[in-house]
């Protein structure tokens, strides 16, 4: 399954786990914020709606 | 005629509940098809492909750091642009594109740089050289780095978006000058171009088509991102305008 | 604006600070780099040229958060931005008298400094030509930065952030100028290009520092 990746394992894993991580991390982050302003926006306008 | 209502309908995207509408059910698709080009962009490059007769295994980190270089220049590319729109035309949704993406170019250009680092280790025997193409991006980086700190530092949302347009004018005038200016400094380790129109320059077909689909993955990736951040930059305004409001009332 | 100008000038001189501070600092870091890097004269007169353009160029970086705070505060500014004359116009004065205060002094100074670093005789004439020739694009583009922070508190390492990366190519041609005068090698391209930055940064810039301005006053 894995491929033979020779005297180069070490460089070609840690630059994909690297990469791969600051990715995941920057879409964790947005879809974090994203998440937390929305419920933010959509309680407020609750509040706004009731309180006229 | 034709042309100008396309244009018109172009800038009807501008209103903030449309951008929203339409974004939110695009979405879905382009987190997927992000994910799908990537996974199967990334898997094709990591076990399908031979490894180079001269660098080894190392070729197969192309797949990470061509895309992510391309997205790092064209991310701000697209600040640009957008912060030209936010100053001629004054639509909120460009200012707050332009914002939303500087992150993400930011984390593109930090991929560039760890990849390249890595990838360079072994094959030059330094993880860092003064070489134009890395120093530029690190330029670039800074570039970053500023422009986000600005927006950040500033409160009132008008003013912020305007300054850090004209930042942003200047700092590409100066990112082009940095670009020539250490390519004169120093002449680098670097290869040219993978990706030049030239085709005897490129990079041989078996690594190109699982390249092409990395690049696909990666330029989707981006355009799903600052579609959902700016949606979150949006709401984050509204916020701050029903806030305003609601102090205003009581 | 000959007015402005020796005000700009009066307050600067007057109110201490900004006029000594820049040339202290200058001859601190000048002192610091052979306690970093070691004695030996070889290395010293090597790096001297990039060094004593880092130095000038750090000095310079000092004292820009100054150049609009007091008229800020004072509301000064204001003024400025409703009198008769362009505000285009106020921007490139406040740079000049910046630059007479700081960069001037520095250029004069950056020989002196050269002694310490053991910078090769024929390097002293390139070195004040590239300095006086680099310097003023250094000033017009930290009024741009300085026009950017104005209403910010804490504004001043923010400053340096915006504005350091502006420097980079003028650093770059202004380091070689002096190194290639240092070394007795031909130097007319990274002296042209030198020029060229300065001329396109005070032609155009003070253009986009006043846009800046306006949008912060108002």
């Amino acid at each position: 399954m894995m491929p033979d990746l020779g005297k180069y394992a070490d460089t070609v894993l840690s630059a994909y786990g690297a990469s791969i991580l600051l990715l995941i991390g920057l879409v964790a982050i947005s879809l974090w914020r994203g998440r937390r302003v929305r419920a933010e926006m959509d309680a407020l306008e609750k509040r706004m709606r009731r309180d006229g | 005629m034709a042309a100008s209502e396309k244009l018109n309908s172009l800038w009807s995207y501008a209103n903030p509940r449309k951008f929203l509408a339409v974004t939110e059910r695009m979405l879905p698709g382009l987190w997927a098809l992000s994910g799908a080009c990537l996974i199967v962009g990334l898997i094709w490059g990591f076990f399908l492909t031979p490894d180079d007769y001269r660098q080894g295994s190392t070729v197969k980190i192309i797949y990470l750091h061509v895309p992510s270089a391309l997205m790092a220049i064209n991310g701000w590319l697209m600040m640009l642009v957008m912060s030209l729109i936010w100053l001629i035309r004054r639509h909120h949704v460009s200012a707050l594109a332009a914002r939303a993406a500087a992150p993400i170019g930011a984390t593109m250009t930090v991929i560039a740089l760890v990849t390249g680092a890595i990838w360079g280790q072994p094959m030059w025997g330094t993880w860092w050289a003064w070489d134009p193409r890395l120093t530029s991006f690190l330029i670039l980086f800074l570039f970053y780095l500023g422009y986000m700190a600005l927006w950040s530092a500033i409160e009132e949302p008008d003013t912020a978006a305007d300054l850090t347009s004209v930042l942003c004018l200047v700092g590409s005038v100066f990112a082009l000058l940095s670009r020539y200016a250490v390519n004169f400094w120093n002449q680098g380790l670097h290869q040219g171009a993978s990706l030049s129109l030239d085709k005897k320059e490129n990079v041989a077909d078996v690594f190109y088509i699982p390249l092409l689909v990395c690049i696909a993955g990666f330029v989707l990736l981006f355009i799903a991102l600052v579609f959902y951040r700016t949606g979150t930059e949006i709401r984050a305004r509204r916020i701050r305008a029903l806030e305003a409001r609601e102090r205003a009332g009581a | 604006m000959i007015a402005l100008l020796l005000r700009d000038l009066r307050l600067a001189v007057r109110a201490g600070g900004g006029f000594g501070l820049g040339l202290a600092f200058f001859l601190i870091v000048t002192v610091l780099v052979p306690f970093g890097v070691g004695p030996e004269t070889a290395l010293l007169s090597s790096i001297a040229p990039g060094v004593l353009w880092l130095g000038a160029l750090l000095a310079c970086l000092l004292s820009l958060d100054r150049i609009f705070a007091l008229d800020w505060e004072d509301g000064t500014l204001d003024l400025l931005a409703t009198a008769p004359l362009p505000l285009e116009a106020v921007v490139s004065v406040k740079a000049l008298a910046h630059w007479l205060t700081t960069g001037l002094p520095l250029v004069l100074v950056a020989p002196l400094l050269g002694v310490l670093l053991n910078l090769a005789p024929q390097g002293y004439l390139w070195l004040l030509v590239s300095l006086a020739l680099g310097t003023p694009a250094l000033s017009v583009l930290g009024t741009f930065g300085a026009a950017l922070t104005v209403g910010l508190k804490r504004g001043g390492l923010l400053l340096s952030l915006l504005v350091l990366p502006l420097y980079v190519p003028s650093l770059i041609f202004g380091a070689e100028v002096a190194r290639r005068g240092a070394l007795g090698m031909e130097l007319t391209t990274p002296l042209l290009l030198l020029a060229g930055i300065s001329a396109g940064v005070i032609a155009l810039l003070p253009f986009a520092s006043a846009a800046v301005l306006r949008v912060n006053l108002r």
